[in-house]
């Protein structure tokens, strides 16, 4: 019953927190919209914590796309098992790396006293989330063989009957424990996230690379 | 011709005083609110003195502005990717160390202290984390050259000086200094706009104020980098950036900025430029030692024919032509080439000038007296107290004929007026000061009564906004304090 809800309902019902959060934030609260950076107030831990975070996340990120939409192609991959020790040895250092990452931002948030001041339980909320996240992925590469073929074999498919609403629970139960707390707990970070500062996510400025250099702004109806 | 009308200042730095006035004004209607403490949107500088943020015109350190990367102009920052991936750390961001940290004092202290043999104390604590704290810089540390060991001999200005010179210029009875006031320099190539990657800073086309869209900005802080003047600020509670707005509101309805309005010198003047928007590029390109005469040729003389129909056609109305014609900027700034704009070397096109500061001659000390009158009234410029290579770099990007025309110009002026008023300098020596430098007497009257005798409307040339043609409208600016803004009216709050 508790599984049916969590891998079944549970996920949907994250799905439309975060789509619904996300549109009234932005529709009402633009002004929260914000990286809400603390460089200003402490610059050196933020670099060693911040740093590793954003790239290794990224990294991860794309990996787990890559693991959804292409799963054969990840399986073709994994044949040859040089590769397989490649791809788990490449994911375990990228996860001790968020490790690391996430593990220097806490420490920052809870002793620097500037940082305290701009930190709100949301944001610890989110630090633990995602360490959680982090720790329950690590342990799975390193108490588990082979977790790289897990993924396109019982993650993607799962996903998979999510998207089509069949969702099929005994793919994430069949696995141990760590594995569904993994999974569980990314549909908790989806859920969170409209109300927390991921949303910065949604504004990667990624259109600045072609944007004019200045901007003018006429305010007023233009007579020509 | 791409004709385009730009609000733009001169301050006339002979006729200020040091008195953050200024200062005060747009403290208390702008940034009297948390995360803002630290904010300065108009302060006044100690020169020679290393400024506020801490030695802020040394771009080696904070990598502010453009540079000519051989044919294109670039950001000092990088190329566009380069910058998207610092988004994760800035690395040439200034931190809070390098302004100050904001306090306030324990004054109910003073009130609540129990009975005790001490007196009480009111201690200063932070008005970041609200604890007690040891002060170690502040806006003005080094006001009036207090510190000046620590603070004036580090002033980057101060590198093109021989050793000789820079002794000279801290000998205690030759000390010297004058005042900067700064604001945003509303850049006709603003590097904040540029660097900013989501694009929530614009420039205003009516006027040319740079503003940061509040609800646009992502705290990238990207645009703090990119100023080479440290004008644009990070406000640490909100998580976004902020800065000088120009007082539009004020200016919308017929009043002057705060800061100019306040000002107890009078040293402030404010009109309408019409300048060619097309050749921005090209004359931000211009080798150094040429800038400050090519952003001057940037400048279309509103009286001219071909500029008013181009500015008609582009939908500038027939008032703000008329404001441009009156301009004391275009005076000062065209006509008479006194005002100067500050680091044009940083590329970004200032649009506040500077009138440099005759300062006055040396005292010497001769057997034991004072001598105030060396010679003549007003020695020659090589004996000026602060060396003319010091006033290059900041003024005229280190051309020092540019800055030698303006300040013998300056001293023309002043000696044709003595000569008239007082009667103690010849007429003779007075006009050939004068016709030297092609200065018609009438000119010098002109230059001198906008100078020490100018009214309210002489030094404001507000244009008329005609507010019924815009699409937003306000009430009154005290109406929306610790607000985030014009057309936003939420209070400012930091998201979760």
């Amino acid at each position: 019953m508790i599984d049916l809800f969590l891998f079944g309902i549970f996920p949907y019902i994250a799905l439309v927190i975060l789509i619904g959060g996300s549109i009234w934030r932005y529709a009402t609260k633009q002004f929260t919209f914000s990286s809400l950076s603390s460089q200003f107030l402490e610059g050196r831990l933020l670099f060693w914590g911040s740093v590793p975070w954003h790239y290794g996340i990224i990294v991860i990120l794309i990996g787990h796309l890559i693991g959804i939409f292409i799963p054969s192609g990840v399986m073709a991959f994994n044949r040859i098992p040089l590769r397989l020790y490649i791809l788990e040895g490449t994911a375990l250092a990228l996860g001790l790396l968020l490790m690391v990452g996430l593990v220097l931002l806490l420490v920052r948030r809870s002793t620097s006293p500037r940082i305290r001041r701009v930190t709100s339980t949301m944001d610890i909320v989110l630090l633990v989330a995602l360490l959680l996240q982090v720790l329950s992925g690590i342990g799975t590469a390193v108490f588990y063989r082979w977790g790289s073929a897990w993924f396109p074999q019982t993650a993607t498919p799962y996903l998979w009957s999510l998207a089509t609403f069949s969702p099929k629970v005994e793919y994430v139960t069949s696995l141990p424990l760590l594995m569904q707390v993994h999974t569980a707990n990314s549909f908790v970070l989806l859920a969170i996230f409209p109300f927390t500062r991921m949303v910065h996510m949604l504004s990667i400025p990624i259109s600045y690379l072609w944007r004019p250099s200045q901007i003018v702004v006429w305010y007023r109806r233009q007579a020509r | 011709m791409d004709v385009r009308a730009q609000v733009a200042t001169v301050f006339h730095l002979d006729k200020c005083i040091g008195c953050h006035t200024c200062s005060i004004a747009c403290k208390n209607l702008w940034t009297s609110r948390e995360g803002a403490e630290y904010m300065w949107l108009n302060n006044v500088e100690t020169k020679p003195g290393t400024g506020y943020p801490t030695q802020w015109e040394d771009q080696t350190k904070y990598q502010g502005g453009w540079e000519v990367k051989g044919k294109s102009l670039k950001l000092r920052l990088g190329r566009r990717l380069g910058v998207l991936s610092n988004l994760f750390f800035n690395p040439n961001l200034p931190i809070m160390d390098d302004y100050y940290e904001p306090w306030t004092y324990t004054y109910e202290h003073l009130f609540n202290a129990p009975p005790s043999s001490e007196q009480p104390t009111a201690r200063p604590i932070s008005k970041v984390t609200g604890k007690f704290m040891d002060i170690e810089a502040g806006p003005n540390w080094d006001d009036d050259l207090g510190g000046s060991p620590v603070y004036a001999r580090n002033d980057p200005n101060l590198a093109d000086l021989s050793d000789a010179e820079r002794a000279a210029l801290f000998r205690l009875e030759q000390l010297v200094f004058f005042y900067i006031p700064r604001i945003c320099n509303h850049c006709l190539n603003p590097g904040c706009l540029a660097a900013c990657p989501s694009a929530a800073i614009y420039k205003r086309a009516e006027d040319g104020i740079v503003l940061v869209n509040q609800d646009k900005c992502r705290g990238w802080r990207f645009c703090v980098s990119g100023c080479p003047y440290k004008k644009v600020y990070y406000n640490w509670m909100a998580g976004k950036s902020e800065k000088c707005i120009l007082c539009y509101p004020r200016m919308e309805t017929g009043q002057a900025p705060a800061c100019f309005h306040s000002c107890v010198g009078r040293i402030r003047y404010l009109g309408v430029l019409l300048y060619d928007a097309e050749r921005i590029e090209e004359v931000a390109k211009s080798p150094e030692t040429e800038m400050v005469a090519a952003q001057r040729s940037l400048i279309l003389d509103p009286k001219d024919p071909t500029v008013i129909a181009a500015a008609r056609m582009n939908g500038i109305n027939d008032e703000w032509i008329g404001a441009a014609k009156k301009s004391p900027v275009y005076r000062f700034v065209k006509e008479w080439a006194l005002a100067l704009p500050l680091h044009a070397e940083f590329r970004t096109l200032p649009t506040l000038f500077y009138v440099p500061p005759l300062l006055p001659i040396a005292a010497s000390s001769k057997r034991g007296k004072y001598d105030l009158t060396d010679g003549e009234f007003f020695s020659s410029l090589e004996d000026s107290r602060i060396p003319i290579r010091y006033m290059a770099r900041l003024f005229s990007c280190g051309n020092e004929e540019i800055i030698k025309t303006a300040i013998k110009k300056l001293w023309a002026v002043r000696t044709y007026m003595r000569a008239a008023s007082v009667g103690d300098i010849s007429d003779q020596r007075a006009t050939s000061a004068m016709s030297e430098l092609g200065c018609t007497p009438e000119e010098a009257r002109e230059i001198a009564r906008l100078t020490s005798l100018p009214r309210w409307s002489d030094r404001f040339v507000i244009p008329p906004y005609q507010r019924e043609d815009v699409i937003q409208q306000l009430t009154s600016p005290i109406g929306h304090k610790a607000q985030v803004g014009f057309g936003s009216n939420v209070p400012v709050r930091r998201g979760p």
